[in-house]
């Protein structure tokens, strides 16, 4: 096998705590050394050395929640497309979510996912499965058959179960396979006909808008159940102030529960929407300013365990319609990273809580192998640098769709080599 | 109209809501609709001003009030004026908004009338057509034509929009005729108060520009004018108000409320009426309403609008794009 020596580089790994200069020794489709004194046994013989000043090198991104239209929706992103674009962004593993037609909700979607992965995508896809059929919110699924297969974790993708006896009997079951059930909340009654965040500048744009409650009472109720049944329960998606609140009580009453939030709830709020920018339609909607803030404080305390892209392709059917009917998301594999560094340069949030939240933590949430630099690790990672400034363009976009909320955003933050298991799948110079 | 040539260039391509408008802007186009209502009263109605030019009504929700004021108004202006029915069209067989839009730019108007159910439809659209887009009422957005009319109908009656005390009663949330007057009527210095029950106010109607008042005996003290709103029949049962009865008993406008308004202040609706819902008959037809005026500024002010976006002196070289 190949040996690969990155020298010189900034290596940051939450795994083993580390933000060090040293070197990664990329033997085969593993990590054999990484750290300050990886060079302590002498560079190998015939190994290619890469020399890394001023770059760092983290473990590649497991982005926790990402929406592909495939099968069922192929013209909006394929596992193949979806795939490229991670390798852009530097994100090595997905959590794939069943929102799909047919929906992920039986072993033999399980295997078609994994299968068009292995013959298909540039990084490591990994299924999500519906919690319930047909994503209806009544019958379970079969967690056990499913997790076998490959599932790492059960949700209702962009659903809400309502009924509160399913949500129950679906984290009791799921504890026996020690799946983790992630959900994420908005109240269909509460929201009803919402369309963006409820305050003064929906009020103004005369559209209907939906309450930070919409969220939170649902997801309170999750709480409350995860401690009832002391099942694994992640809040997928939180956007709101009160709902960090309600995780964090959670956590501090020992309760098995986690959370994520999005990178657009990082990065954006409510006025972003403009003149009724459909790019900028999302679920939850992007809130006030005071939110996203809180969002960033969460991130910063360990409330929120994880970061995601929510990557979800859109075509220009379902967006370029009026505000009212267009259909939510973004695109976001590919601006994960440098959206989230701008916390970094900013003085947010430090660079190796924000790996950890994106990476290390979401891999260990999921139970995946990526997410770190140890001796043993598989190759995953991103040579990066941290610094170099670009303008997203949708020209520049890998993704199938072009629905990104960072068209002509200035990032600081570049990736410049992907790998996957010791496999280059993305370099900058090649152009790819 | 004869003046016309001499009044300012108006700054504006298109109109989609009152926001983009500075004081000036609204009251030069009250002017100029000023001007335009002589042309109706004369026995010969019809002028040469827009002679030539294409004007298409593109309306999404069923409108007989609005619609056809903005029909004659390019008709007395000589534009030719093309309807198009939406519900019989090929917007049915699912066609967008935007590839309709695409469609009737091709057959490149002059003018384009639209009335949407979508927020932000009349935007959505003038970005995507060369000519001049008219916001015929988008959603809850807004309906600046009638917050036109609506001014006009009390300037002449009232001599100036300033310092006057505006009460707005009724469906405040879903209403784009009150944002679009909220909004007028405090570029223009007028103090504005809103009646309503809680549940059909926005949120952060306290921050719009308004004073928030629970009874109409509070909101029409002091009122130099009465804008009803319509309420909506969907909402009457159960959703929003419990009853017609009880709305009509705390909301609707009677003789007895309307001793609450200063003596002669005006009573405006902007049509069409729920009689016995929001407003007792005996006021809708009493002596202070100007209800039928306003139909009749109805048809200045859109003579004025689209006077005023197709100005001649413009260049006219839009269709080049």
């Amino acid at each position: 096998m190949t040996v690969t020596v990155f020298q010189h580089a900034r290596i940051v790994d939450p795994s083993r705590g580390i933000d060090e200069t040293g070197t990664i020794i990329v033997d085969g489709k593993k990590i054999a050394a990484a750290g300050a004194s990886a060079l302590n046994q002498g560079v190998p013989e015939g190994a290619m050395i890469v020399d890394c000043r001023g770059k760092a090198i983290i473990p590649g991104l497991v982005d926790g929640r990402v929406f592909i239209g495939e099968p069922g929706g192929e013209h909006r992103e394929t596992i193949a497309s979806a795939s490229l674009a991670a390798a852009a962004g530097g994100v090595t593993s997905i959590v794939m979510m069943p929102d799909t037609d047919p929906v992920i909700d039986n072993v033999a979607l399980v295997e078609f996912v994994l299968r068009a992965a292995r013959d298909t995508a540039q990084v490591n896809v990994f299924p999500a499965a519906a919690i319930t059929k047909g994503l209806e919110g009544r019958e379970m699924t079969e967690f056990g058959l499913m997790r076998e297969a490959g599932a790492v974790a059960f949700t209702d993708g962009r659903r809400t179960i309502s009924n509160a006896l399913t949500m129950r009997r679906a984290l009791t079951y799921a504890r026996d396979f020690g799946a983790v059930v992630a959900h994420e909340t908005q109240d269909r009654d509460l929201a009803s006909s919402g369309v963006m965040n409820e305050g003064l500048y929906a009020s103004w744009l005369g559209l209907p808008g939906i309450p930070r409650e919409a969220e939170t009472i649902p997801l309170e109720r999750d709480l409350m159940l995860a401690r009832l049944t002391r099942g694994a329960y992640h809040a997928a998606k939180i956007s709101t102030e009160m709902s960090a609140q309600a995780v964090a009580r959670a956590k501090g009453e020992g309760a098995n529960v986690t959370a994520g939030v999005s990178i657009n709830h990082l990065s954006l709020n409510e006025n972003d929407v403009g003149e009724y920018r459909t790019f900028f339609r999302l679920s939850p909607p992007l809130r006030a300013e005071d939110d996203r803030l809180a969002m960033v404080e969460a991130l910063r305390n360990g409330t929120v365990d994880i970061i995601v892209s929510s990557h979800d392709p859109q075509d220009v059917d379902t967006k370029r319609l009026p505000f009212a009917d267009a259909a939510d998301g973004a695109i976001g594999l590919e601006t994960l990273l440098g959206a989230a560094l701008r916390l970094y340069h900013n003085d947010e949030i430090p660079l190796i809580r924000l790996i950890e939240a994106l990476s290390t933590a979401p891999a260990r949430l999921f139970g995946l192998p990526g997410g770190r630099l140890s001796p043993g690790a598989p190759a995953d990672l991103a040579l990066v640098d941290l610094d170099e400034p670009w303008i997203v363009s949708e020209a520049g976009i890998r993704s199938r769709s072009k629905n990104t909320c960072f068209e002509g955003a200035r990032l600081q933050g570049k990736v410049l080599q992907t790998l996957v298991s010791g496999r280059t799948v993305f370099s900058a110079q090649a152009g790819n | 109209m004869t003046d016309a040539p001499s009044l300012p260039l108006y700054p504006h391509r298109h109109l989609l809501g009152i926001r983009e408008l500075s004081p000036v802007d609204i009251e030069l186009l009250l002017d100029r609709a000023d001007a335009a209502v002589s042309i109706s009263r004369q026995p010969e109605k019809k002028t040469s001003t827009l002679r030539g030019r294409t004007q298409i009504n593109l309306f999404y929700e069923a409108s007989t009030r609005t619609q056809s004021s903005f029909e004659l108004a390019g008709k007395r202006l000589g534009a030719d004026v093309m309807n198009m029915s939406v519900a019989s069209s090929s917007v049915k067989k699912g066609e967008t908004l935007i590839d309709t839009a695409m469609t009737l730019n091709a057959m490149r108007p002059d003018i384009l009338i639209i009335r949407h159910q979508s927020a932000g439809a009349a935007a959505l659209l003038a970005q995507k057509v060369g000519c001049s887009v008219v916001n015929a009422g988008d959603g809850a957005h807004e309906h600046p034509t009638q917050a036109l009319l609506d001014a006009l109908t009390i300037r002449r009656a009232k001599g100036e929009i300033a310092r006057l005390t505006v009460a707005i009663c009724g469906d405040i949330l879903h209403s784009r005729v009150a944002r679009s007057n909220i909004l007028l009527l405090n570029a223009l210095g007028a103090r504005v108060k809103v009646v309503a029950p809680s549940t059909l106010l926005p949120t952060g109607i306290a921050q719009m520009g308004v004073e928030v008042c629970a009874t109409m005996a509070e909101g029409l003290k002091d009122a130099d004018v009465v804008m009803m709103l319509r309420l909506q029949r969907e909402r009457m049962a159960g959703s929003f108000v419990p009853s017609v009865r009880e709305y009509f008993h705390y909301f609707g406008l009677d003789a007895e409320k309307l001793k609450a308004a200063k003596d002669g202040a005006l009573v405006m609706h902007p049509g069409p009426m729920n009689r016995g819902v929001e407003i007792a008959s005996e006021i809708a037809d009493g002596p202070q309403s100007v209800i039928q005026e306003q139909v009749e500024m109805g048809v200045a002010v859109r003579m004025a609008v689209m006077e005023a976006l197709l100005d001649p002196r413009r260049n006219r070289d839009r269709h080049s794009a």
